[in-house]
């Protein structure tokens, strides 16, 4: 079954999906798009890594934007710069190291369009077992952190004073941003990854009235757009990672009216 | 002072520094179970951060806290929550504690807002969200609470209803209160002890020997001392138009 290769995109982009659903609403809640947006830029360097020493892409994109995301928090201590600040100079910098380091391998032929948007094709089987392993793993870990990376995503104060240690939560938590753009990145492409977290997270919010509705219809939002977009890619021939996400923004426009009823019904 | 082991929290000769300027320093007070402590003091004179201190909130501080219970309750002075997060009554009180369904009607209906149960957060008036934050912290029946001017923007009949509750809540959970309050007369009618802050400990004992202190007329006004003052007695300190302390 697993020979074949859409077959196979579908169970990576599905796994994906639920990963991505719940780790998305917390880009939203904490305002993170733009620090998720940095790990993946520094995915391209992990990327060029992984082909230099023949290593696991998976592995080296989740240490590279692990080891960035150390850099920025240490940055964010040290210096009086402001965030947005640093986050450009740290995602256009890793962006510029990783597209120099490809340069210096002219002996292997890179598909960047494949890496900047996903490719379909790319996805082995060898990665449909680091997306369901890692995803597991990842969806397991925010569980345990759950209580007190929500309860400081609504008040650090709160979470901080009632003894929940909001600290190694949030570290815990960029460990987690690293590890999902990790196993995603062949799928959505780096330049996408964050569109992933984002839009159907968006979309929950505008159909729901707690946390956990809203995790629940980000991740539904997230699978269905996973088998809208492929469908698509492979009807059109597209890359996958835009046909995801497009299909994520359809669903998004969708919701925009259940806003409207929802006011309507207030007036 | 009684024993070591009815002590929650302890503030030894506590301070604390933000960009080069003291916020406040060397303070020193003890909240014990079933005692209710109050900060009293001007804007400005550090009454938010004494409390931030006792929580550990501020991790680089002078001086040194003893902490003795995990179990805490907190009503924050100010609080911004984004509206980003869809959040109801109900899920706010299970914030950082799960808490039987039964433990969150109660406090709800203690504080008379059991009927905002499934309203949205952002939906609530200043009140109304004074009175959820309030059962909040007092639902997780806590050993330690400390309330930030817990009743601003309640009502009149409202603030003097919370704070009988609160008196009721550190009898009934023999709980100790750390309590910053504006409202004098409670806190002369409530309190067990009383430090009043201005940048340091001005003065501090039974609501009725502050009430006696100089200092504290000066900063609070005749009206303030007239509740309880009886005589007066020399201090040791006055202070300049800087806010520095002077010997006599």
């Amino acid at each position: 079954m697993f020979d074949d290769f859409f077959i196979r995109a579908l169970i990576a982009g599905l796994g994906i999906a639920l990963v991505t659903g719940p780790l998305g609403c917390f880009v939203v809640w904490r305002r993170l798009s733009y620090f998720g947006d940095t790990l993946s830029h520094s995915a391209l360097l992990g990327v060029t890594i992984a082909y230099s020493f023949e290593i696991n892409i998976a592995l080296s994109v989740f240490l590279i934007s692990s080891v960035v995301a150390l850099i920025l928090i240490q940055l964010q201590k040290k210096t009086n710069l402001p965030g947005d600040a640093l986050l450009g100079l740290l995602a256009h910098s890793s962006l510029a190291v990783g597209l120099v380091v490809i340069g210096f391998l002219t002996f292997i032929r890179f598909d960047i369009m494949g890496l900047l948007f996903g490719d379909i094709l790319a996805v082995t089987t060898d990665d449909l077992l680091i997306i369901w392993t890692g995803g597991a793993l990842i969806l397991l870990v925010l569980k345990l952190i759950w209580k007190p990376l929500f309860a400081s995503t609504v008040n650090y104060e709160l979470a901080e004073a009632e003894g929940l240690n909001p600290d190694r939560a949030k570290a815990i938590f960029t460990v987690l941003m690293a590890a999902v753009i990790a196993i995603s990145i062949k799928m959505v492409g780096l330049l996408l990854i964050t569109g992933m977290l984002i839009i159907p997270a968006a979309m929950a919010r505008n159909l729901s009235d707690s946390p956990q509705k809203m995790v629940l219809f980000s991740i539904i939002g997230g699978l269905l757009s996973v088998l809208l977009g492929l469908f698509s890619s492979l009807e059109f021939n597209t890359s996958s990672g835009p046909s995801i996400i497009m299909a994520a923004l359809v669903l998004f426009i969708l919701s925009l009216l259940n806003i409207k009823q929802s006011i309507k019904l207030k007036n | 002072m009684s024993s070591e082991n009815s002590t929650l929290v302890k503030l030894n000769n506590a301070g604390f520094k933000q960009n080069d300027k003291w916020l406040v320093e060397g303070v020193s007070l003890n909240v014990e179970k079933g005692k209710i402590v109050t900060l009293i003091g001007p804007n400005g004179s550090g009454k938010s951060t004494t409390a931030k201190i006792a929580l550990g909130i501020y991790k680089n501080i002078e001086g040194s806290v003893e902490k003795y219970t995990n179990k805490v309750g907190y009503v924050p002075q100010k609080i911004s929550i984004d509206w980003t997060l869809p959040l109801r009554v109900h899920d706010f009180m299970l914030l950082t504690e799960n808490i039987k369904d039964e433990a969150i009607d109660e406090a709800l209906k203690l504080t008379g807002v059991i009927h905002l149960k499934n309203k949205n957060l952002g939906n609530l008036s200043g009140g109304e969200f004074q009175r959820v934050l309030i059962a909040r912290a007092i639902s997780k029946k806590p050993e330690l609470l400390v309330l930030d001017e817990p009743v601003q923007g309640v009502d009149y009949t409202g603030e003097i209803a919370l704070y009988e509750l609160i008196k009721r809540i550190s009898d009934t959970l023999n709980c100790g209160i750390l309590l910053i309050s504006h409202d004098l007369h409670t806190v002369m009618t409530a309190t067990d002890h009383v430090v009043c802050l201005n940048g340091h400990v001005c003065c501090s004992g039974t609501p009725m020997d502050v009430a006696k202190n100089n200092e504290y007329k000066t900063l609070f006004g005749e009206q303030a001392s007239q509740i309880l003052s009886v005589y007066e007695h020399k201090h040791d300190h006055v202070h300049s138009d800087k806010g520095e302390i002077k010997k006599n």
